[in-house]
């Protein structure tokens, strides 16, 4: 099974991983890290195919894909 | 069941747990991330020196693993110039912005260009200088606000936009000149192989590649992430066409 591991320290809530999931099993979530930015987090993980276009596009190199 | 494959990792080219200093969306941390990816891919990532121009690449010296200096402002074209001829088997790139690389450089980037130096030029445009709040920069579009254009740049007083990687496709001596951006992973995909052909050319000493990635600047343009993405689209790639300008690696097959 396809999954995706996101690192919430790095993330800044840029949303732009959640706009290029093709299965939209991305969202930002409603928990903070450190520096106060809403983090991003994986909804429905059966969904997620391993495609890694949130891991490609994520600006702070803050998801790692595995398939 | 079939066993489980990483098929994306952070790369080794950025430190390990740093967090990058850019502004949420700013694609200049996708841009320090790639040119690790790159590197990494050629098995060259222990070869990497980066010349760093002044602006908000600034912030990246915390964030690379690779060894740098970082060049007077402008001035990176020269510096390069000095550490590829005295180390050439290093892979060389300078890192640099529109305010940095078209304004106060203009002089040594057209000269390295024009040299045919062999390293690898990786310009930042997001048509306004950043690090310094938001002021206008040669690549600023017509009618855009910035500090020092509070009413949009009007080409009455400030001139026009300065397409740099048309500017320098005018010279003989370049090799490889592409326009990139980082908006979709698609584009994302697309620049990593750029940066990587023209790593890949500096390797086997065919000379001077440019790889112009086309940005946004969340924080200065006054809007948030997805909006710059919109305006990246729209306005910056309508200035400024995504595509390959010039490769003579491809003529040559
Ligand atoms: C000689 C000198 N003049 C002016 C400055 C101030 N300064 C720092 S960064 C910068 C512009 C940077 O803009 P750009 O190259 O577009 O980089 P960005 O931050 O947008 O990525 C300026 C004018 C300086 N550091 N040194
Ligand atoms: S790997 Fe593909 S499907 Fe899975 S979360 Fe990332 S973008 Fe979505
Ligand atoms: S793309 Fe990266 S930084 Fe942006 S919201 Fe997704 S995980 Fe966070
Ligand atoms: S000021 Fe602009 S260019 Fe600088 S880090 Fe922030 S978004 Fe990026
Ligand atoms: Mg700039």
């Amino acid at each position: 099974m396809a999954r995706i591991e996101i690192n919430a320290e790095a993330c800044k809530s840029c949303s732009y991983c959640v706009l290029a999931c093709p299965t939209k099993t991305i969202e930002i979530g409603k928990e903070v890290n450190s520096k106060g930015y809403l983090y991003a987090q994986q909804v429905n993980p059966d969904k997620c195919i391993g495609c890694a276009m949130c891991g490609h596009i994520c600006p702070e190199s803050a998801i790692e894909v595995w398939k | 069941m079939a066993e489980e494959k990483k098929v994306y990792t952070r790369t080794k080219g950025i430190i390990e747990g740093a967090v990058s200093g850019f502004c949420p969306g700013c694609m200049h941390s996708t841009v320090h991330k790639l040119i690790g990816e790159a590197a990494e891919e050629l098995g060259a990532l222990d070869k990497l020196v980066r010349v760093e121009g002044v602006g908000c690449c600034g912030l990246g010296q915390f964030y690379v693993t690779c060894d740098e200096t970082i060049a007077a402002h402008g001035r990176a074209g020269a510096v390069a110039t000095g550490v590829k001829r005295s180390s050439p088997d290093s892979l060389v790139y300078t890192y640099q912005g529109d305010g940095d690389l078209a304004a106060i450089g203009l002089a040594e980037t057209m000269s390295a260009a024009n040299r045919g130096e062999n390293f690898t030029v990786i310009f930042v445009n997001n048509g306004i200088y950043g690090m310094t709040g938001g002021q206008m920069a040669p690549t600023t579009l017509v009618g855009m606000k910035s500090t020092t254009t509070p009413k949009g740049r009007d080409p009455e007083e400030h001139g026009y936009p300065m397409h740099m990687s048309e500017i320098i496709n005018q010279l003989t001596a370049p090799y490889y000149i592409e326009r990139v951006s980082c908006d979709t992973a698609q584009h994302v995909i697309k620049a990593r192989k750029a940066i990587k052909k023209a790593f890949q050319y500096q390797l086997e000493g065919r000379g001077y590649c440019l790889v112009e990635i086309v940005t946004s600047c969340p924080t200065n343009w006054g809007l948030d992430t997805l909006k710059s993405l919109d305006f990246l689209r729209d306005k910056m790639f309508t200035e400024y066409p995504l595509g390959v300008f010039r490769d003579k690696g491809a003529e040559e097959k």
